[in-house]
């Protein structure tokens, strides 16, 4: 297996509280990786240092090592932009922006200095079937996107993500505020998207990480307990600690 | 025992206090209907449409505030396109930029503090500042109200910029976009609430605004466009409501009335104004 992003001893603090101890992982290439763990263990923290979204977070101190390919996410001087655009990022709670469904995806494009109304029209098509809702939106493209049910506005994000041309997706909880119907076709669309993407879904769900993933990786307490194939690791977890929260005796 | 529980005293105690309390609201309501009624009554006789359509002439002895009514518009027009680009950019520095708290902490100190000083004090300082540099003009008088209003155009416009979801802006920066386009694509547009309500509420204090203006924007009476009107001295219509009181001209006194009336009217469609803005917003943002 290729690996596409690459941990290296990575340590994260909240101001004086360390929320990552020393992450190693090899992420592979075109499959779909889970981060799961109980409330607080740092999964969802870990996903944002890969694309850098905690800096947005004042206090963050990080230490340790990042690599997305050959570069160095953390070097100085590395346009977080061009990053951000490489290794893209679906939410917790849909976030479609307060514009038409067009405008939504045409965003990002239009932000990488994508202009022309045909490419435009591409590219938008292109994002909305790839996340399998074009056919649903294709006559109010138009219309404001915070009309859209909250399963459609997450597959929204998603396009909106595609549209980009990432290679990477990050996906925060993706399906935590959504109904089971809106969920299930997420896991089908995120199961499609593999043969793309590089997807690293952190979920709260262990039946998800099970039903979707190639590889998970268990998270406690800031530390990364273990990492391998999913079937593995659910059937014959190495760490005790693994077992512990995989058969429910806490979480 | 008795079960009649509440004795004769304490009945009328309770009876007591709800009259008194009865009685202020009453007197509060008299006193801002008598106000009303009373400029109403003496004042709009007096408004015809010779008054509001032509200007003071001496040699007439007739009185007319066509440009009082001009200056007044001018001066908002100026002080708004002024205050608005400084107000909203110093918000938008404050809640998207500033990193250090304290600073940001120490501004929105001054801010506050400035929106509470006597207006008089705005005028001095804007007379030493600006009509002892350029001379009394509308410009120097807009100036001053730009420093007057400052203060509540950045905070109104502050607290909208709050109401942008925090998620909104992750949702750009995630798709790569710099701060500045999230600022201009994402957090601006959400803001426009807030800059329309800071405005409206801006004019509504230029317009009841004389002191500042006395010593800055000077008393003239004469007729002119928006251009040659910033150059020159105009009294807008608090400040030649002022004047024409003290004046015992024939016709002085009921033109002031008439300017009062003129001005409560006004006032009444600036608040209308800004209770429907703020509907409006609040149920396009229900959408």
């Amino acid at each position: 297996m290729n690996s596409i992003i690459t941990a290296k001893d990575l340590c994260l603090w909240y101001g004086s509280a360390q929320a990552l101890k020393n992450i190693d992982i090899d992420i592979p290439e075109q499959s779909i990786t889970a981060f799961i763990g109980p409330s607080g263990c740092g999964k969802s923290t870990f996903l944002k240092t890969l694309n850098r979204m905690n800096d947005l977070v004042p206090g963050v101190k990080i230490t340790g090592r990042v690599r997305y390919g050959k570069q160095d996410v953390y070097a100085p001087g590395l346009d977080v932009n061009l990053l951000r655009k490489e290794i893209g990022m679906v939410f917790q709670k849909p976030n479609p922006f307060p514009m038409s469904i067009y405008d939504n995806v045409a965003y990002g494009p239009r932000t990488h200095g994508v202009k022309g109304k045909a490419k435009l029209d591409d590219i938008v098509e292109r994002s909305l079937r790839d996340a399998a809702i074009w056919d649903e939106v294709k006559d109010r493209l138009k219309k404001n996107a915070l009309g859209l049910s909250g399963g459609q506005q997450q597959r929204l994000c998603i396009a909106r993500a595609l549209a980009v041309g990432p290679k990477v997706l990050l996906m925060d909880e993706p399906t935590s505020a959504l109904d089971p119907i809106s969920t299930s076709k997420i896991e089908e669309l995120a199961m499609g998207l593999k043969e793309k993407y590089t997807i690293i879904i952190v979920t709260h769900n262990m039946q998800q990480a099970v039903r979707i993933s190639d590889y998970t990786a268990f998270f406690l307490l800031g530390e990364l307990i273990e990492f391998g194939g999913t079937e593995r690791l659910f059937s014959q977890p190495e760490r005790r600690e693994t077992e512990d929260y995989i058969t429910g005796r806490f979480g | 025992m008795q079960n009649s529980s509440i004795s004769t005293g304490r009945k009328l105690y309770i009876r007591l206090m709800k009259g008194l309390c009865c009685l202020s609201a009453a007197i509060t309501c008299g006193v801002a209907l008598f106000l009303i009624g009373y400029v109403l009554v003496k004042g709009v006789p007096n408004v015809t449409w010779e008054l509001v359509s032509t200007k003071l002439s001496y040699l007439d002895g007739t009185i007319g505030i066509l440009p009082d009514i001009l200056n007044t518009v001018y001066i908002i027009i100026a002080t708004l396109l002024i205050v608005l680009p400084l107000g909203v950019g110093a918000a938008i520095y404050l809640t998207e930029y500033a990193r250090n708290k304290r600073l940001v902490a120490v501004i929105e100190y001054a801010a506050e503090t400035l929106s509470g000083i006597p207006s008089i004090i705005f005028g001095l300082v804007g007379m030493l500042l600006f009509a002892n540099t350029f001379g009394s003009c509308l410009l120097a008088g807009a100036l001053t109200l730009v420093i007057m209003n400052l203060p509540t155009v950045m905070r109104t416009a502050q607290e909208s910029l709050k109401t942008v979801p925090q998620s909104y802006r992750e949702g750009a920066f995630g798709l790569g976009a710099g701060k500045w386009r999230v600022v201009r694509t994402v957090v601006l547009p959400g803001c426009v609430d807030g800059v329309v309500t800071g405005c409206i509420l801006s004019a509504g204090r230029i317009l009841g605004e004389s002191a500042a203006l006395l010593f800055t924007a000077g008393v003239a009476h004469t007729l002119n466009d928006f251009f040659s009107g910033l150059g020159s001295p105009g009294a807008t219509l608090t400040v030649a409501l002022y004047l024409y009181a003290r004046e015992p001209r024939p016709g002085a006194a009921e033109a002031s009335f008439a300017i009062a009336a003129i001005l409560m009217a006004l006032t009444l469609v600036i608040n209308l104004a800004a209770a429907l803005a703020g509907r409006y917003f609040k149920k396009r943002s229900a959408l």
